[in-house]
């Protein structure tokens, strides 16, 4: 099974996404320098790395909202650039900031954006629904976004990331804030985006909440991407032999 | 999706949190009815305004408060980075510039609709004189001011000093839709008020904002590139 393409992304569809000899820099400052890595479709690629060390900027290139100063960033066979406007309807990005406005209520956060990625009547309505009921947040739908807690906000913020059933999916920071039903309702969600065939790239911290989620790790350091063993105990265990235990 | 119908949607959006927060419009009405009353103690002698004062009265609070609320319209998409949601959604960058503008324009329509009265009131302006035409010079004047603010205020919104930044670009770009406005009104609300200068001062108007509003939405999407 495969996300369905709304009527915003068109024609718009890929099953990998390549980064090749990718580097940013903001002013003098190197943030990726020359990082290649490839998602396929169906596959949850976990982005880990210490603080600063160019996980966002990744994430900031893969959605778009950035641009490399040198390399490629290809959605199949095509660039960002290519595509043009109808790849963003195929994008859905959860990010460190929720991007929820405080005064709308849930339902009318998740109506907003689903109209902006060109979903409409019945069927968005729908999605709003099955959204809020993903999210557990039913009976709370009618309520200020403000009022709701740091995990409920996450928890819609996921939701609205997915509402238009994106072919690549954003995580940064997914399980913030979130308790452990929320954990593992989420890695459910996860499952079910593996199964849907979405190519799936999350950044996080929490390594062993990840650990039995990610087809692929790969680590940042400064910039760069740095070789995680495949063998010699857990994540953790072997994320701290790739960057070093004081990280 | 059309631009047109992604930038009603992002206008909608604006105007529902203001209605629930209403934080733009109380503080911006109280703005420009504070620079009212400041004016009509500093203007007013007696029972006499000092001759073509309402005019530039009128255009100063509405530029005020204007600023006031264009600095606002973006720091809200900023707090929860709403602003990089918007760019990410596949509406053409343009659309996100004329729902601000809409939802702006609304905004200070709706202040005008007090202040427009008070100036009346306060200054003795003969505001009903030639209603239409001064409605349409506020709603010119408004928008050239608008279309160039709401650019600004776009391209500062990652600038740490944009508040003051703010006026100090806006002012001198958004002069001629200003001067505009100043114009026609003064020649309205004159002892012997030019008819002919007015629809000569709306007609500039018209093709001030044609040139502001093509000049916006030509730059909008590489100034929000990243």
């Amino acid at each position: 099974m495969t996300p369905a393409v709304d009527a915003a992304g068109g024609a718009c569809d890929f099953s990998v996404v390549g980064v090749d000899r990718v580097s940013k820099h903001y002013g003098r400052r190197r943030a990726l320098a020359r990082v290649s890595l490839t998602c396929h479709a169906g596959t949850i690629t976990g982005l880990f790395g210490p603080n600063g060390a160019g996980k966002s900027t990744l994430l900031g290139l893969l959605s778009t909202l950035l641009k490399a100063d040198e390399g490629r960033v290809c959605y199949g066979t095509r660039t960002a650039g290519e595509w043009g406007d109808p790849l963003r309807a195929r994008v859905g990005v959860l990010g460190h900031d929720l991007y929820l406005y405080g005064d709308l209520t849930a339902r009318e956060n998740l109506r907003f954006f689903g109209r902006l990625y060109g979903l409409e009547g019945a069927a968005l309505e729908a999605r709003i629904e099955t959204a809020l009921a993903g999210a557990a947040l039913s009976a709370r739908g009618d309520d200020r976004v403000s009022g709701f807690s740091r995990g409920m906000r996450q928890r819609l913020a996921v939701e609205r990331a997915l509402l238009h059933h994106p072919r690549l999916v954003l995580f940064d920071e997914p399980f913030t804030g979130l308790d452990d039903a929320s954990v593992r309702r989420l890695a459910a969600r996860l499952a079910d985006l593996k199964q849907q065939g979405t190519v799936v790239v999350m950044s996080t911290h929490d390594l062993d909440i990840a650990e039995d989620m990610v087809d692929s790790a790969v680590c940042l350091r400064n910039g760069r991407i740095v070789e995680i063993p495949a063998e010699g105990g857990s994540l953790r265990e072997r994320y701290r032999a790739a960057v070093g235990a004081g990280e | 999706m059309g631009v047109l119908k992604a930038a009603w949607w992002i206008a909608r959006k604006d105007l529902a949190v203001e209605i629930r927060s209403r934080e733009l419009i109380y503080t911006a009405m109280f703005f420009a009815v504070a620079c009212l009353l400041i004016f009509a103690f500093a203007f007013v002698e007696g029972r006499t305004t000092i001759r073509n004062a309402p005019a530039g009265i009128l255009w100063i609070t509405i530029v005020f408060s204007g600023t006031l609320a264009l600095g606002r319209t973006f720091e809200r998409e900023r707090q929860a980075e709403t602003l990089r949601a918007l760019l990410m959604t596949p509406v053409e960058r343009p659309a996100i510039y004329l729902g601000k503008l809409l939802s702006l324009l609304i905004l200070l329509g709706s202040i005008q609709v007090v202040v427009v009265p008070l100036v009346g009131l306060l200054f003795g302006a003969p505001i009903l004189r030639a209603p239409f035409m001064l409605m349409g010079l506020l709603a010119l004047g408004t928008t050239g001011f608008a279309t160039v603010g709401t650019l600004f205020a776009a391209m500062l919104t990652r600038t740490s000093s944009r508040d003051v930044l703010l006026p100090v670009v806006l002012y001198p770009m958004s002069l001629p839709a200003l001067v505009g406005g100043m114009q026609g009104t003064l020649w309205i609300f004159a002892a012997e008020p030019n008819y002919e200068l007015v629809q000569t001062w709306l007609a500039m108007l018209v093709f001030f904002d044609a040139v502001f509003l093509t000049l916006a939405l030509w730059t909008f999407a590489p100034v929000m590139g990243e």
